[in-house]
C-alpha cells in the first residue's frame, strides 16, 4: 500500500465536485483527504486527492477520472519533487499545568496561537500531514477539544505547470 | 432566425440526423411535443405505453441502426421511468440521447409537483448529463450530448431541460450533423508487444465483445484469426459480431457458454481480448482464470486496460486499427496442433448435444424452438430477447450471418428488456423482428404490445411459458435443495387472449410442428403476433459454470428424474 497525490484540473462549474466524488463511490475507491480550490484560471478548479492503494489502484482511478468530461487534466504528483502542505486548527485545554509544554511545542513546531482564553487556547499550525501528525500526538495527553485540518494541497516545483503539460 | 427552446431542440434532433424519437408526453414537454406536432414528416415520434418502453426502444433502435437512439420524457416519474433503461444503455455501452423536462428554472429545488433531480439520479449511469439553465446554451448542448454518445466507447447521454427554457426565445442557426471525436490511436511499441506475444504463441484463442459490435469488424477478427491459426469465441454482447457459421467460429463462452468456446479459452496459451471487459460472467473465477496463460486486450477505453484481470499487454487506442496493424506485422502460422485440439473439443461438444437431445427426444425441447426459428428467420431479422433461460438458450442455439442482429441486456440483465427494445428494432429496420421472451420477463413490459398493436410493428413474439422464474428456478434446483422461493409463478393469464385484447394474432403450441406452422404464419402475418410456446418448467440451461467456479467446474447435463 503506497500514498498517491493526484492533482486534477477539471471545469469551474456546480455540480463537478459531485460528478468527481460520485465516481470514487461507484467504483469503491477509497479517498483520504481531497481539496478543491480555484485557480489562477476562473474557468477551472484544481482538486488535490491523496488515495492509498497499489499500482492498479492508482491507474485504475486516473483512467476512471479521465473519463469524466469536466475533468481537464489528471497528474499523479511525483513524491520527489513535490511540495506538500496542511493546513490544521486545533483547540486544546488550557490550565496552569499544560500551557508551558503547548507553548514550548507551538514554538518549536513554528504554530501560532491564534486564540487564548484561561480555559482554552487555540493554535494554527501548517505544514507536511507528518508534522501535523506529530503535533497532534504532543496534544492528546494535554486535551485535544476540538480539531480541523484542510487535507493535502501540493504543487511540484520547477517551471511545469498543470496547465502546460500534455 | 429566433426560436423557442423547445423549437431548437426538435430542430437540432433533426439535424443531428434524428428520423425517429420514442417518448412519453407530460407537463413538463408539453412544449417539445407542441414542437413536433409542428415537425410532423420531418421526425416520427412513437408513443410507447411507458416511458421505461420508450428507454429501450431507443437502445433497441440504436442496436441495431448503431445510430444514437433518442427518448423523450417529461419531469419527475416520467424522468425516474427512464432510469433502468438508461441504466441498461450504460452498461451494454449503448448510444443514446434521452431528453427529459424540468419544472421552471424558478422552481427547481423547491420540491413543486413533479420535480426530481434527475441529473443526480442519472448522474452514476449516464456516460455524461446536462441541466440547461440558458436556452443560448441549448442546441450546443444536445450537439456535445449526440457526440458524447456517439464517441469512443459509446453510452446514454441525459439533457435535462427546465420548462422556462423551453419557452425562451433565442437565435438559432442549422448546423451540420457533429462528428464523432477521433478514437486515440495506440501506440506502435504495444502493437509490437502483442505481435511478439501472438508469435510465441501456439494456441491463441481470440475473445470478442461488444467493442467489435459498435465498430463492424468481423473481417478484421477473421483475418487474424486465420493468419495466425487462431480460433474465435465471444461474450455474450459479441454475439452476432462475426457470422455464427464460420469455422473460425466456437460461440459465446462463460457462465452458459459453448463448451469448446470456453474450453478453448481455458486451453489457450493466448488469450486475445478484444473489446471486452473480462465480466465475471464470462470469465467464472478470474484467479482459476487467468492460470497459465497470457493476455493481449484492446479497447478504446483505457479504464478497461487490467481493470478486471491483469493483461500482459494493453493496447489503448481505436480497436479496429490495433487490429489491423496487428495482423498486417504478425507471422503467419497455421497452427495444425491448436486445430487439432479444437477438433477435439467440437467433438466432446457434439457428443454433449446429442447426448442432451437424446435426453429429451419425448418431449418439446426449448433447442428445437430455435432450430425452427434458425430454418425461417433471414439473415436481417434482428432478434430480441428479454432476460432469462430464454435468452441464454437465444444465444446458445440461434445463428446469425450478419452484425447487429441480436439484441439483448447482458450488463444489467433487465428482464422486460425485450418488448422495447424489439419495437424500437421494428421501428428502425421495418422488417419484421423477433422477440424472445419468458412468462415472467413478458410479464414486466407487455403493456407495450399496445405499442406494437398501434403502429402496425412486424413483431413476433415467441414467449416460452414454463410457468415459472427458469433461471432462478435453475439455480435453487442445483444449489438450494430445490426450496422453490416465489419463483412458481401458478399465473392464470391465456397470453392468446391477453394479445387478441391488445390486438395481436395470437397462437398456443405445445409440439414443434405446432411451433412451426405458428412462426411460418407469423413471418407472412402483418403487425404484432405472439407465439406462446409451451415449455416444461425443468429445463435447464447447460452448460454451466456455478456461481465463483471456474471452467474446472462446468456442469453440462443433469440426469433428469432424479
Amino acid at each position: 500500500m503506497c500514498k498517491f497525490v493526484i492533482a486534477v484540473i477539471v471545469d469551474n462549474k456546480p455540480g463537478v465536485l459531485m460528478r468527481v466524488t460520485s465516481m470514487f463511490t461507484r467504483r469503491a475507491f477509497n479517498i483520504d483527504a481531497l481539496t478543491v480550490s480555484t485557480i489562477e484560471d476562473p474557468n477551472y478548479s484544481r482538486i488535490t486527492i491523496t488515495i492509498s492503494g497499489d499500482e492498479n489502484t492508482k491507474n485504475q482511478f486516473v483512467s476512471q477520472l479521465k473519463k469524466l468530461y469536466n475533468v481537464k487534466k489528471v497528474k499523479v504528483l511525483d513524491d520527489d519533487v513535490t511540495v506538500k502542505r496542511e493546513l490544521m486548527l486545533i483547540k486544546v485545554k488550557n490550565s496552569p499545568e499544560t500551557r508551558a509544554e503547548i507553548m514550548a511545542a507551538a514554538e518549536i513546531y513554528r504554530a501560532k496561537i491564534i486564540d487564548y482564553s484561561t480555559d482554552v487556547m487555540s493554535v494554527e499550525l501548517t505544514g507536511e500531514p507528518l508534522k501535523l501528525d506529530a503535533f497532534i500526538k504532543i496534544m492528546m495527553p494535554l486535551g485535544i477539544l476540538e480539531m480541523c485540518r484542510t487535507g493535502i494541497v501540493a504543487i511540484e516545483r520547477g517551471t511545469d505547470t498543470m496547465i502546460n503539460q500534455e | 432566425m429566433k426560436l423557442t427552446g423547445s423549437d431548437i431542440v426538435i430542430e437540432t434532433l433533426i439535424e443531428q440526423g434524428v428520423t425517429d424519437v420514442f417518448g412519453y408526453p407530460g407537463g413538463q414537454v408539453v412544449n417539445i411535443y407542441d414542437s413536433l406536432y409542428k415537425a410532423q414528416g420531418r421526425i416520427n415520434h412513437v408513443l410507447t405505453s411507458h416511458e421505461q418502453g420508450a428507454s429501450h426502444a431507443a437502445d433497441g433502435y440504436a442496436r441495431s441502426t448503431g445510430k444514437v437512439g433518442v427518448v423523450i420524457a417529461t419531469s419527475g416519474p416520467g424522468a425516474t421511468n427512464l432510469v433502468t433503461g438508461i441504466a441498461t444503455a450504460m452498461l451494454d455501452s449503448v448510444p443514446m440521447v434521452a431528453i427529459t423536462g424540468n419544472v421552471p428554472t424558478a422552481l427547481i429545488g423547491r420540491d413543486s409537483f413533479q420535480e426530481i433531480d434527475i441529473t443526480g439520479i442519472t448522474l452514476p449511469i449516464t456516460k455524461h448529463n446536462y441541466f440547461v439553465s440558458d436556452v443560448k446554451d441549448l442546441a450546443d448542448t444536445i450537439r456535445e450530448a449526440f457526440r458524447i454518445a456517439k464517441s469512443g466507447r459509446p453510452g446514454p447521454v441525459l439533457v435535462d431541460i427546465p420548462k422556462d427554457v423551453q419557452v425562451a426565445l433565442t437565435e438559432y442557426e442549422k448546423q451540420p450533423c457533429t462528428e464523432k471525436f477521433k478514437n486515440k490511436i495506440a501506440k506502435d511499441i504495444y502493437i509490437k508487444q502483442a505481435v511478439e506475444l501472438i508469435n510465441e504463441s501456439e494456441r491463441p484463442y481470440i475473445y470478442i465483445g461488444g467493442g467489435v459490435l459498435g465498430q463492424d469488424m468481423a473481417e478484421q477478427v477473421l483475418a487474424l484469426a486465420d493468419k495466425i491459426g487462431g480460433y474465435i469465441g465471444c461474450t455474450f454482447m459479441g454475439i452476432s459480431c462475426v457470422p455464427t457459421s464460420h469455422e473460425r467460429f466456437l460461440g459465446m463462452q462463460g457462465m452458459h457458454g459453448h463448451y469448446a468456446s470456453s474450453m478453448a479459452n481455458k486451453q489457450a496459451d493466448l488469450v486475445i481480448g478484444i473489446g471486452v471487459r473480462f465480466s465475471d460472467r464470462a470469465t467464472g473465477n478470474t484467479a482459476k482464470y487467468v492460470k497459465n496463460t497470457q493476455f493481449i486486450q484492446l479497447d478504446v477505453d483505457i479504464s478497461e486496460l487490467n481493470k478486471n484481470i491483469n493483461v500482459d499487454v494493453g493496447v489503448h487506442g481505436d480497436i479496429k486499427n490495433s487490429l489491423e496493424r496487428i495482423c498486417e506485422m504478425v507471422n503467419e502460422n497455421p497452427r495444425p496442433e491448436w486445430k487439432e485440439c479444437i477438433d477435439a473439443l467440437r467433438e466432446r461438444e457434439a457428443e454433449i448435444e446429442k447426448k442432451a437431445a437424446e435426453d429429451g427426444k419425448d418431449r418439446f425441447m426449448p433447442k428445437q424452438v430455435f432450430d425452427i426459428i434458425n430454418e425461417i428467420k433471414t439473415d436481417n431479422t434482428v432478434v430480441a430477447t428479454d432476460v432469462g433461460q430464454h435468452q441464454m438458450w437465444a444465444a446458445q442455439y440461434l445463428k446469425f450471418a450478419k452484425n447487429r442482429t441480436f439484441i439483448s441486456s447482458g450488463g444489467l440483465g433487465t428482464m422486460g428488456y425485450g418488448m422495447g427494445a424489439a419495437i424500437g428494432a421494428a421501428v428502425a429496420k421495418k422488417e419484421r423482428t423477433v422477440l424472445i421472451t419468458g412468462d415472467g420477463s413478458f410479464g414486466m413490459n407487455l403493456n407495450e404490445l399496445a405499442t406494437a398493436v398501434t403502429y402496425n410493428l412486424p413483431i413476433t413474439i415467441v414467449l416460452l411459458n414454463n410457468g415459472v422464474l427458469g433461471m432462478v428456478r435453475q439455480w435453487q434446483t442445483l444449489f438450494f435443495g430445490e426450496r422453490y422461493s416465489n419463483t412458481v409463478l401458478e399465473r392464470k393469464t391465456d397470453f392468446v387472449k391477453l394479445a387478441d385484447a391488445f390486438g395481436a394474432k395470437a397462437w398456443r403450441c405445445a409440439t414443434p410442428e405446432e411451433f412451426k406452422k405458428a412462426f411460418h404464419e407469423s413471418s407472412n402475418a402483418q403487425g404484432a403476433c405472439l407465439i406462446e410456446v409451451l415449455i416444461d418448467k425443468d429445463e435447464f440451461v447447460f452448460p454451466m459454470l456455478p456461481p465463483g467456479g471456474s471452467i474446472d467446474d462446468i456442469i453440462v447435463s443433469r440426469e433428469r428424474g432424479e
